[in-house]
């Protein structure tokens, strides 16, 4: 085991975990109706394979990835496809979704052949992961297959498991540590396959002590999987910070973890993945956190993909008093959702409902040049900058000083005592410079 | 779904959706905090006068930063606590004898002068209180350089009675105090430069709430001790007497008018102490703090230009 790894700079917001985490995963039921955005991932949205009177079976597949980087999408449930249209995505606009109405039989499709790691091939994996819709289910939701596929020229010598859930608040992939170990380290196992190495390392924060006790005794014996334990603080579990902590190997800017010769794919992306490629059982459902100080009974579902929030939050015993704000996700880079009828995507890892107390509707005020900003910002950036130079449309400035290397991980507007919102500015830039490039 | 109606209302704003507990109106107030043990002692030591010349100087800023916030139609609140911070920072390096409209004059000059015209807080260049105290300097330098005997004071007898302030014995070689009453603040003085024991115990308070980081501080008395020492002037009077603990850990921290990063702020405190003994040793007055500040508030753009983070994944490094 390695010591206590850590990063320069970060945040300690308060963990919240212990409102959630004893509480087992639970099977949630299927709802009355499923909406299936067919863009859940990063890439082109998957191109529709159904239509509206289709009869569809559980684990069908109803949307083709379209190109390398897209995934693809599958009936949460057996059922009659009722209408396809446009709805609203958590993200906030409408994007086309496929409507289900499951018959109750949760009758399975015929699925692939079930398969162990011996007499499965790299390649073979591969296919398996992208033909079965696997996407990171930390939060960004990149499809996972295209990680699994480095460019020849790329060596790669490390892959690391992502273990660290430092978003306050989720519970999910603490969950699945220690109800799914043996299934974590298969994932695990599968991955190192696919990629053709020797050396793994599932990255722990040090608050989940009975996670890291139950994976170093499932890891006992085997032979390139460690496990890194690393301090509790946010956010540590950013890709590249987990790779410098490792590896000591530094991603360069615009760069990917590949071009350090490393691949982090998230804990419960490896438990997806050894139920695809083993099972053949396509990512149909995932475990989501629902949580926060205004949900009567704090929760880890397996949810299927598709269900609304607001049925998951009424089977949780409802909001305590009406929601002002939910957030999927954790509350450092969560995204504030329109309204509880959106559906849980692959990319949900929590629905968190604050007190109405607990959200902050502060007004910003004038920078006092604290340097608070400066020194949390994990990427070395000056973050209070960025937001003189977006106001002031320099966006030649902003990218000398390096904002593409922002991540938006929050830590510079957590401390921020003027409560300035800086990643909206970031954002905003960003997105002004992505069309300046056009 | 009975929460469908209010669907609409929800929030979206951007991340993050919780914040830490500092807001800028909790770091003034922690800065006031800090000051109130050597504010006290200088009521102790200068009687009702020091109250007074604290009060004046207090509604010279408040007032006058309303009254310029109300003018120029500035938005926002009308006090975020950072007129008062200036107000009790300017009465502190002034004598308890200054005259109340000289004092009044200051206050209003380093709010108006020192920080309005940028743009208010958070825009200056320059320390407002210092600002107050160059100017009221450089218009009665008499008034601001004849110091009451404590003892005098104290029995209301405030302008019968002057003494040379320890500082004078930096220039001659005599050393006036000892360390213990320099330490304590039985000297002679300004309202706040007298006592490092209390500025000091509020200066950690600042550090343990986490409101100011050592760096600058530490760098500004470590450079005076180690100039000083160099040039041959007693190192421990050189820090103890004057205005040095009350500039480093109140004036040239103070965020506005400091460099943001750590190397910044590294270079920024030797500055200070580096100029403090040098005006101190060779200028024309006898205390160097506030024109040793006020020239390196002036080269901050410059440091943070200079003294920027390492940024991650910077190639070459």
């Amino acid at each position: 085991m390695f010591g206590l790894k850590t990063f320069k700079g970060g945040v300690h917001p308060r963990g919240m975990k212990s409102i959630s985490e004893n509480a087992a995963i639970k099977e949630m039921p299927i709802p009355d109706e499923l909406v299936i955005p067919l863009s859940q991932h990063t890439g082109a949205p998957a191109e529709l394979l159904v239509k509206k009177g289709d009869k569809v079976l559980k684990g069908q597949k109803i949307g083709e990835a379209k190109g390398f980087i897209s995934a693809c999408v599958h009936s949460p449930a057996s059922g009659e496809v009722t209408n396809v249209a446009p709805y609203m995505h958590p993200l906030g606009r409408k994007a086309m979704s496929v409507f289900i109405k499951p018959d109750g039989l949760d009758e399975w499709a015929q699925l692939p052949e079930k398969k162990n790691l011996n007499n499965i091939s790299p390649e073979e994996i591969i296919s398996r992961v992208k033909e079965s819709g696997i996407v990171g289910l930390g939060g960004a939701a990149f499809p996972s297959h295209v990680k699994l596929s480095p460019p020849k020229d790329k060596k790669i010598d490390t892959l690391i498991i992502n273990a660290v859930e430092c978003e306050p608040y989720l519970t999910a992939d603490y969950r699945v540590m220690l109800e799914e170990t043996e299934k974590v380290i298969l994932g695990t196992k599968i991955f190192l396959k696919a990629l053709g190495i020797g050396r793994a390392a599932i990255a722990v924060e040090n608050n989940k002590p009975k996670a890291i006790e139950k994976l170093s005794a499932a890891l006992a014996g085997e032979k390139g999987i460690e496990l890194l334990v690393m301090e509790t603080k946010y956010p540590q579990g950013s890709e590249k910070q987990l790779i410098a902590a490792l590896t000591k190997r530094e991603v360069p800017q615009g760069k990917l973890p590949l071009d350090v010769g490393v691949v982090v794919q998230n804990v419960g992306t490896a438990c997806a993945a050894a139920d695809a490629v083993m099972q053949g059982k396509p990512l149909i459902d995932r475990v989501v956190t629902v949580t926060g100080g205004n949900i009567k009974e704090p929760s880890n579902l397996r949810v299927r993909i598709g269900t609304r929030f607001s049925d998951a939050i009424a089977y949780c015993g409802g909001a305590i008093e009406p929601p002002k704000k939910v957030i999927m996700g954790g509350p450092m880079m969560g995204i504030a959702v329109p309204g509880t009828e959106v559906p849980v995507v692959k990319g949900t890892s929590g629905i968190l409902l604050l007190k109405n107390s607990e959200i902050s509707f502060e007004e910003s005020g004038p920078c006092i040049r604290c340097g608070r900003c400066v020194e949390v910002c994990p990427m070395g950036l000056a973050p209070g900058r960025f937001v003189e130079e977006t106001e002031f449309k320099d966006f030649d400035g902003a990218l000398k000083d390096s904002i593409m290397n922002c991540m938006e991980c929050g830590s510079c507007s957590f401390v921020c005592p003027a409560r300035r919102p800086m990643v909206h500015w970031i954002k905003l830039a960003k997105s002004q410079i992505g069309k300046m490039k056009k | 779904m009975s929460q469908q109606n209010s669907d609409k209302l929800l929030a979206m704003n951007i991340s993050p959706h919780v914040f830490d507990r500092q807001t800028t109106k909790s770091i003034m107030r922690d800065v006031v905090i800090a000051l109130v043990p050597a504010m006290l002692a200088s009521f102790y030591f200068f009687g009702m006068r020091a109250l007074l010349v604290v009060l004046v100087s207090l509604a010279g800023c408040v007032i006058s930063e309303i009254i310029f916030k109300k003018l120029v139609k500035k938005d926002g609140p009308l006090l975020d606590g950072s007129a008062t911070v200036t107000a009790i920072l300017f009465a502190f390096c002034v004598p308890a004898t200054l005259p109340l409209y000289m004092v009044l004059f200051g206050a209003v000059a380093g709010t108006v002068v020192g920080k309005m015209v940028f743009g208010g807080l958070g825009y200056n260049i320059f320390n407002p209180a210092l600002v107050g105290r160059a100017i009221v300097m450089a218009s009665w330098t008499r008034s601001m350089t004849s110091w009451p005997a404590q003892g005098a004071a104290f029995l209301g007898i405030y302008d019968a009675v002057t003494r040379a302030t320890p500082l004078e014995g930096l220039k001659t070689g005599q050393y006036s105090a000892s360390y213990l009453d320099l330490f304590i603040g039985n000297v002679g003085g300004s309202l706040g430069e007298t006592s490092a024991l209390l500025i000091l115990l509020g200066g950690l308070f600042l550090i343990f709430r986490n409101v100011i980081k050592p760096v600058i501080p530490a760098s500004f008395i470590g450079s005076v001790f180690v100039l000083s020492y160099l040039l041959g002037i007693d190192p421990i009077y050189s820090i103890l007497a004057g205005g040095v603990f009350l500039g480093a850990f109140f004036m040239a921290t103070d965020y506005v008018t400091s460099p943001i990063s750590f190397k910044g702020r590294l270079i920024f405190g030797i500055g200070c102490g580096v100029l403090t003994v040098m005006i101190r040793k060779f200028g024309g007055y006898p205390e160097g703090v506030c024109y040793a500040i006020l020239f390196m508030n002036g080269l901050v753009p410059l440091i943070d230009k200079y003294a920027k983070p390492r940024v991650f994944g910077e190639q070459g490094r």
